[in-house]
């Protein structure tokens, strides 16, 4: 079994009238089984409403199943008793890099996790350099949050669940509201910690460009799992990702494109590289 | 206009007075507060002037960014000269004209009055400048642990307390950016009565709460989500140890109070 494990997870939630009475109960998450491994960076597409990100929030227990069941390292998410372990063993990192950050100063906020986890203090100020080392913000330790970027905040975020020690960090559209460059940082950080550090990575997004790399790419609409595979397979199926209401990477809509109009190109292009290799080496076939 | 409050905005320097332990520096505060209280004439203030200027030199904060928060009480610190000034009763110094008048009493009331409310606010921002909220509202936790005794919550209003300080300047931020919102929509929040511009604010408290319950919900997420769970089997990244420097803090605080209650005497005597 893997690190986490999803079993026919449903989740809904009452839409109240004026009165309060339930009116309707929408599902928002529909039937969705999983298995991830560990080490595995994984990521989620969908547009909004699909389900996304409250399919995340059942991987750290702040939902709980309506019906199936969500296990964590082992752990059954929906018992009381679990919760800490689950929420130590799968970190969760929000949309808004502001409104997740806790302490005024960087290493204060990057300690909070560990204080609440109750490390004796020498322990807690290793974790907070490892932290703040592997997000390489170590030289603003003693910055106050406010005057950073946004990618750096992401990043202080990010290290403040690194510190913690998690076996798997969940990413909640970490990149939504920071500019490309932001954008770029965060993204790697995040890859650097799967790589080095053998962190599983669940990463939310609806930027195609940042899925490229991940090993395995999970397509989400209206609350089901509707597409599921390597990168290349599922960018290989443009027409279905658009019935989804998802964009393609430009590069891989451009060989598509091509492809279209008759050029023998093969599918799932994913980067500039391998585009313009391809070309190349249909010009000499020619 | 908003972005000049102080209070509650750590300036990050590297001197003694950072490293003091917040309860000496909550002590220090309360007892410079008090000299403030203490002195009758200019005599003291000479000391509470030494005073203030050795801690903002140790302190290493520029001396710009205490002056700043003055600005948010100036209003308040020109109606108490203005009202002492007039309308104290007492010897005519000069008669303006019917019957306003500066009087002998009236002016020493006056400039001790902006005296004490400039270095309360200095005397305050010194301590908020140079200790981050959370060393603050810990030093709080510790000081009032005694309380928790009596089932006072101490832990979560600390908690409560830096929370608060930590949104501030980015509920400021916010209240800047609606604000430029809705001008840019022709919204005038500068002309009219005080009633009119009270009433233009409602189109920015609106979506200002609005926004800081969205912020306060997330927060409240986020912090479960990283095992928050009370005051319970918490421990501290930065525990409160009483150092040397400590005690030293604490003894000049004991000398500049004698001094201070000297002076007192000796003034009163003479």
């Amino acid at each position: 079994m893997g690190i986490i494990k999803i079993k026919d997870l449903i989740y809904e939630y009452a839409k109240h009238d004026e009165e309060g009475n339930v009116e309707s109960t929408i599902r928002a998450v529909d039937q969705v089984s999983l298995d991830i491994k560990k080490g595995e960076f994984i990521a989620v597409l969908g547009h909004n409403g699909s389900g996304k990100s409250t399919m995340a929030k059942h991987i750290n227990a702040i939902l709980t199943p309506t019906e199936g069941t969500v296990w964590v390292a082992g752990k059954d998410t929906a018992k009381e008793e679990n919760i800490w372990d689950i929420r130590q063993n799968a970190g969760m990192v929000f949309q808004n890099p502001d409104n997740q950050i806790i302490g005024t100063i960087v290493e204060e906020d990057v300690g909070f996790g560990p204080e609440n986890m109750g490390i004796p203090t020498e322990d807690i100020w290793k974790r907070v350099d490892n932290a703040l080392r592997a997000v390489g913000m170590i030289a603003y330790r003693k910055h106050s949050p406010n005057k950073l970027s946004g990618g750096q905040k992401q990043r202080v975020a990010i290290a403040g669940v690194v510190a913690m020690k998690p076996q798997c960090i969940v990413l909640d559209e970490p990149t939504a509201m920071l500019d490309p460059m932001g954008r770029k940082e965060v993204i790697a950080t995040v890859r650097e910690l799967n790589e080095k550090e053998n962190v599983t990575v669940i990463l939310i997004t609806h930027y195609m460009e940042e899925v490229i790399y991940a090993d395995k790419v999970i397509v989400m609409d209206n609350g089901k799992v509707v597409m599921q595979g390597f990168p290349k397979e599922i960018f290989s199926n443009v027409e279905k990702l658009k019935s989804y209401r998802l964009d393609v990477p430009q590069v891989t809509e451009l060989a598509y494109e091509l492809k279209k109009e008759g050029l023998p190109l093969t599918d799932g292009i994913l980067t500039i590289d391998e585009l313009v290799d391809e070309l190349c080496q249909l010009r000499l076939k020619i | 206009m908003i972005r000049d409050i102080t209070i509650g905005q750590y300036y990050p320097a590297d001197s003694v007075i950072h490293r003091l332990d917040p309860r000496v520096k909550l002590v220090g505060t309360i007892v410079f507060l008090v000299s403030l209280f203490l002195f009758q004439d200019f005599s003291g203030y000479i000391a509470a002037t030494i005073y203030l200027a050795c801690v903002i030199k140790i302190s290493k904060v520029p001396l710009k960014f205490m002056l700043k928060g003055l600005k948010s009480i100036f209003i308040l610190l020109l109606f108490s000269v203005i009202f002492n000034l007039f309308l104290t009763d007492g010897e005519t110094l000069i008669h303006l004209f019917w019957k306003v008048r500066i009087t002998k009493e009236g002016l020493g009331i006056a400039v001790f009055m902006a005296i004490r409310l400039v270095y309360l606010i200095i005397g305050t921002s010194i301590m908020t400048l140079t200790t981050t909220p959370n060393d603050l509202t810990d030093g709080l936790e510790k000081g009032l642990r005694p309380l928790k005794k009596i089932h006072v919550p101490v832990h979560e209003i600390a908690m409560m307390m830096s929370i608060a300080l930590r949104f501030i300047p980015i509920l400021l931020e916010e209240t800047d950016k609606i604000m430029k919102a809705q001008m840019a929509r022709g919204a005038d929040f500068e002309s009219g009565n005080i009633l009119q511009r009270a009433k233009s604010m409602i189109p920015i408290l609106v979506p200002l709460f609005i926004s800081a319950f969205r912020r306060a919900n997330d927060l409240a997420m986020a912090m479960e989500a990283r095992c928050y769970h009370g005051g319970e089997g918490r421990t501290k990244m930065k525990p409160l140890i009483y150092k040397r420097r400590d005690f030293i803090a604490y003894a000049t605080f004991a000398i500049y109070l004698s001094v201070v209650v000297v002076i007192n005497t000796v003034s009163k005597l003479l």
